[in-house]
């Protein structure tokens, strides 16, 4: 049997058969299907379409629905999406359905997933959302459909894809303090482009990506659409598996799959992570790289630290260490991914305060758990940027209105960076202020 | 959801490179559910709403793809460089520019999920130029698309340009979209 990648690995299982290769069109079986307020609605209409208006769904328990896009917002329509989803996952007795308003709300999906134990190694997950990719973190197959793929897979529990080929990207090295999986991920999204992974999955590799904790590494696969990338992905090691077993509630059995020796990448490239520098990238576009020593004093407006590329427990550390003590000097908005991400900004201490507490006495703002201004939203959205002014953000995209209005400038970076930058009110390289 | 014609003809409004799907459908107007129809018609009203005016029908730009009350744009083609519906996975982009009226997009490559939920929605065909055709056609121009042959005539300029064939999505397409070819792979029971 010739070698395969990873991902050609989980895919060949999820055909089954013993061997696939880039290019082969496959149909699989799926292990899960996440949807949420904004593309669920849409994907219960397509499935009600096709399927009949009594369907049932081919399994509830594959079946995870998470409202996350537009919640704490008064806009009827949005409101009237979880009403669907509400009905909806009444109707099919689904069992994991976070629902808006109760206990069990969650906020942003890609983070709620692995927090609710619906991710592990070896298994296909598609989700109605293009960070997806996100699970690929924990040795899955994880990417972004849209509604008809997802309604389809809804009746089907399977759908047609192509198996990409592997581009390999190997970190090596230490990772200095100043940097973060953010700082990596702009920086190979700069290298090759906003299109250079198209159609491709990325494996990330090397002792630089196993001596990140999870959060990081989700944040590595989380922006691989934003080169294009069908999934990212990383062998599981200890580190994957002793978290995929302290979340997995309901002891479903996984395998765990590896890339075999000799395994072909249609690319390959080598990165020594303890040389690089602190990375943003500039209006208009994800791969518009710089680094912060190119760009620093360049006035903003404004501050984002959320969303589920740079929403989660490492991130506000990291914003925590920089910004306590000191007063923020632009409008700054801290949004946790999710509400156990908001429960342990309450209860982890930095220097005896709570990390809320260090964002609040910076004159942060704080707000629900969500994807909040990541993405725009209605106009009454936490921290959406009404008009055109300066932001920077650890959110993913940066294309024009991504945050709200058209001529705003949205600069992407990491934690680090964007609390340094919301206490000088410029574009500030987080060495200052790492002792 | 219809089968590809075999002769496409009509206006082109033209763009440039790495077209997002925030730009194609900004996310606040994702609150509208595709799956109902009178809900569906207002995706047409906002599509392109987010590029900006001087990205916005190219080469001289600033020229509006519709009006702002108008539900259907004038324009039956976009042409596009490279990378188009790069970004999210809403499905709303494709819905949009069918509601707008769009039929083909024509670019030099696609993001991977606009161009899937483009083929199995079966909502536009998307085409692959095999020259920058973004910067050869202007908008306005008369375009006349003959699908068989995968040739896309300019009827102002009298020049003809040649398309990558559909390939393994033709089959899709024709039949209309994922639902329908999976009834004829046998996929799915009829």
């Amino acid at each position: 049997m010739p070698a395969m990648t990873l991902t050609e690995k989980i895919l060949a299982k999820h055909a089954k058969s013993n061997f696939v290769e880039p290019g082969q069109n496959i149909w699989i079986d799926i292990d899960i299907l996440m949807t949420h307020d904004v593309c669920g609605p849409g994907t219960i209409g397509v499935f009600k379409k096709h399927f009949g208006k009594a369907a049932k769904v081919w399994d509830p328990k594959k079946i995870v629905i998470i409202p996350d896009h537009y919640i704490f917002t008064a806009d009827k329509m949005a409101n009237r999406n979880i009403d669907v989803l509400r009905e909806f996952s009444k109707e099919q007795n689904l069992p994991y359905y976070y629902d808006v308003g109760t206990e069990k709300y969650k906020g942003v999906c890609h983070i709620a997933l692995p927090e609710e134990g619906h991710t592990r190694p070896g298994e296909v997950l598609l989700g109605t959302d293009s960070h997806t990719c996100t699970a690929g973190a924990f040795g899955e197959f994880a990417t972004g459909i849209g509604n008809t793929d997802a309604g389809f897979v809804m009746g089907t529990g399977s759908l047609w894809l192509k198996v990409p080929p592997t581009m390999r990207f190997v970190f090596e090295g230490t990772l200095p303090p100043y940097l973060m999986a953010k700082d990596l991920i702009l920086a190979v999204i700069g290298d090759i482009g906003c299109d250079g992974a198209t159609y491709r999955a990325m494996e990330f590799d090397g002792a630089g990506v196993f001596a990140l904790n999870m959060e990081e590494r989700m944040t590595l696969c989380n922006m691989v659409i934003e080169a294009g990338g069908k999934n990212g992905v990383i062998a599981p090691d200890k580190v994957t598996l002793d978290f995929i077993d302290s979340k997995n509630k309901h002891k479903v059995p996984y395998t765990p799959v590896y890339t075999d020796p000799g395994a072909k990448f249609i690319y390959e490239k080598v990165y020594d992570i303890s040389k690089m520098q602190p990375v943003v990238a500039k209006p208009h576009s994800p791969d518009n790289k710089a680094f912060v020593s190119e760009v620093k004093g360049a006035k903003l407006d404004r501050a984002y630290i959320g969303s589920c590329t740079g929403g989660k427990m490492t991130d506000f550390r990291a914003a925590a260490k920089i910004m306590h003590g000191h007063s923020v000097k632009i409008d700054t908005f801290v949004v946790p991914a999710t509400t156990e991400v908001a429960k342990g900004l309450k209860s982890e201490k930095m220097h005896g305060k709570t990390l809320e507490q260090i964002f609040l006495d910076a004159g942060a703002k704080m707000g629900d758990a969500s994807c909040a201004a990541c993405l725009g939203g209605p106009s009454d959205t936490f921290g959406r940027l009404n008009q055109a002014i300066r932001c920077i953000s650890t959110t993913n995209r940066n294309f024009p209105g991504r945050m709200g209005h058209k001529e705003a400038e949205v600069f992407l970076a990491s934690p680090l960076t964007v609390a340094a930058s919301a206490i000088t009110g410029m574009i500030t390289d987080p060495r200052e202020y790492l002792a | 959801m219809s089968k590809i014609q075999n002769e496409i003809t009509g206006k082109a409004y033209v763009l440039g490179d790495n077209i997002d799907t925030d730009q194609i459908i900004p996310a606040e107007y994702l609150t509208f559910n595709p799956a109902i129809p009178e809900e569906y018609k207002q995706f047409g009203k906002y599509a392109l709403s987010s590029v900006p005016p001087a990205q916005s029908g190219l080469p001289k730009g600033n020229i509006p793809f519709h009006t702002d009350d108008e539900f259907v744009s004038p324009y039956t083609f976009i042409i596009a460089g490279k990378n188009f519906g790069c970004g999210s996975s809403r499905e709303h982009a494709p819905v949009a520019l069918d509601a707008a009226g769009i039929k083909v997009v024509i670019a030099e490559f696609y993001a991977r999920i606009f161009f899937r939920n483009a083929v199995n929605g079966g909502y536009l065909v998307p085409f692959e130029c095999t020259d920058r055709l973004c910067d050869k056609v202007c908008t306005g121009d008369e375009l006349k698309l003959d699908v068989p042959n995968c040739k896309l005539h300019n009827l102002t300029t009298k020049e003809t340009y040649p398309l990558n064939p559909l390939g393994e999505i033709a089959p899709i397409l024709n039949a209309g979209g994922i639902f329908s070819y999976a009834k004829q792979v046998g996929m799915l029971k009829s």
